[in-house]
């Protein structure tokens, strides 16, 4: 057998295409990290050009505000009020049992304040609006209507992007506030019917557990995170093409380096903060 | 002059779409580009109105605006009619607060009347049919009043009464603003009826340059496949082999 024989019998196997897949997503990890640090960047210099200018698209990045925090609210306390209750319920009885009943308010302060919050709300979010940044953006490409906002002469990062970025960054410390205090509350009532601890109890307790530290970090990661999703979602949606396909995978995309981003954000904050 | 294209070269991955191509459009002229599917005739058009880049040659156009009407109308499909209409006005900065609510509902209703759609500013492009949203991009591309004027298939999908219409808005558009004009086109119907001149691209080149009576008179080999709608001839559709 000579050599092209050879190597078209490799290009057949099972390795071969394995590799060859490999590549191809290790390919798309790096194109798709450097389009992320390009529009970063762009976002970053055409929004202090907009406010030098004042020329900042208000209205756009009200609605945007409006979609972004009001939209998500009502899943994003479903699913801190529920991980709350799940967690108040299982670590209640148990602190009774060892006598430290005194103390499930502050441990549940201190674990939804630096985390439970800020992540659940993260994870809701990017579901829920991450995924129709993604999906609204990448039909626009696939139906040519990028290329018409490009046509007349409106830059899509200002359109799309810097609206979309601001609301997330703005907004997200709001919907995390809310998702907080709404998720203590939950945690009490749960400590209160599993494990009898009083309301009372419970209050001076949470006082105890609440750091002013504790919650600026949270707000400073929460911000981030809006930020991080808004502008993933977005990119992921803008590289978007083909068709229907195009866009699934794209709004899959965006989901999933949405929760990877977050992770990496948290534990970059945890290890500056907290370590 | 109004488009001057020079020498174009474009490829996308290696592969090369169109090499060497030249050709000039003046104001009030409208060429038909017309080929194969996959000839390279929408890059082109996203070649002068600078969606994409080319990789030499040069591509010079008269100052003024550039509009283009996308195959599938390309409508902002969240917008209503009337904020599609008046998009580029209200959007672009050197228009920026240039125009009241009040001027903006004139020209809006001015530019519908101009493609016979009045009264329908509060509809969502969903609620329109393909012929109609495709007379709203043809209200929207041209209310900046453009100086050149790209189509892409401006009547593909459509039936054969609201292609005629269209193709009349192309001409009527041509004798309002007479800027230069291409169009991308498989329609022989467009040809005849709206074109001054016409290129035909195959296996990235121009193969036949003239009129559209030309065309239709004689043309060359590759015209006549064309015309006929022949599969045998010097043209071979790609994977037909």
């Amino acid at each position: 057998m000579n050599h092209s024989g050879i190597i078209e019998i490799f290009k057949q196997s099972a390795t071969f295409a394995l590799g060859k897949m490999l590549v191809n997503q290790t390919q798309d990890f790096f194109e798709t990290l450097g389009e992320m640090g390009i529009r970063t960047w762009q976002v970053f210099y055409l929004t202090i050009k907009a406010l030098v200018q004042r020329q900042m698209k208000w209205k756009l990045i009200l609605e945007q505000c409006s979609r972004f925090a009001v939209d998500s609210l009502p899943i994003t306390l479903t699913i801190v009020g529920m991980v709350s209750v799940i967690i108040s319920m299982q670590v209640a009885p148990e602190m009774v049992k060892q006598g430290g009943e005194k103390f499930v308010g502050a441990l549940m302060a201190v674990v939804t304040t630096r985390e439970l919050g800020v992540i659940m709300s993260g994870f809701a979010i990017i579901s829920m609006i991450g995924s129709s940044y993604a999906s609204e953006i990448a039909t626009m490409r696939v139906t040519e209507q990028i290329d018409a906002l490009k046509v007349l002469k409106v830059n899509p990062i200002e359109y799309l992007f810097i609206p979309r970025v601001i609301a997330g960054f703005v907004m997200m410390p709001v919907v995390v506030i809310i998702a907080s205090t709404f998720g203590l509350i939950c945690s009490g009532v749960a400590a209160h019917l599993s494990a009898h601890i009083s309301r009372l109890n419970y209050i001076s307790s949470l006082w105890q557990g609440l750091y002013l530290k504790d919650i600026f970090v949270s707000l400073g990661k929460a911000a981030c995170f809006g930020a991080a999703i808004a502008i993933i979602s977005s990119t992921c949606g803008y590289l978007a093409y083909g068709g229907a396909k195009g866009v699934g995978l794209s709004t899959t995309k965006a989901v999933v380096w949405s929760f990877v981003a977050i992770c990496i954000i948290d534990y970059i904050f945890a290890s500056i903060f907290f370590f | 002059m109004s488009i001057d294209v020079r020498h174009l070269k474009k490829s996308f991955k290696g592969k090369t779409v169109l090499d060497d191509i030249s050709f000039k459009v003046e104001d009030g002229e409208i060429l038909a580009v017309v080929g194969l599917s996959g000839a390279g005739k929408s890059t082109i058009l996203k070649l002068i109105c600078g969606l994409t880049q080319p990789d030499s040659g040069e591509i010079v156009v008269s100052e003024g605006d550039i509009a283009m009407v996308f195959q599938y109308s390309a409508l902002f499909d969240s917008l209503d009619v009337f904020e599609n209409i008046a998009f580029a006005l209200k959007e672009r900065k050197e228009f920026k607060n240039k125009y009241t609510q009040k001027q903006l509902e004139e020209i809006v209703a001015q530019k519908l009347k101009l493609v016979g759609l009045e009264g329908i500013e509060s509809k969502m492009p969903h609620e329109l049919s393909g012929g109609m949203q495709k007379r709203v991009s043809f209200a929207r591309a041209v209310v900046t009043d453009p100086k050149t004027i790209l189509y892409d298939e401006p009547t593909a999908g459509l039936d054969p009464v609201s292609s005629t219409m269209i193709e009349d808005y192309i001409v009527r558009l041509k004798d309002e603003f007479n800027p230069a004009s291409v169009i991308v086109t498989h329609q022989l119907s467009t040809i005849q009826r709206c074109a001054t001149k016409v290129i035909m691209l195959y296996n990235t080149k121009i193969v036949y340059s003239g009129t559209p009576q030309d065309m239709i008179d004689g043309g060359n080999e590759y015209t006549k496949q064309f015309i006929n709608a022949c599969i045998d001839g010097p043209m071979k559709v790609a994977g037909s082999d």
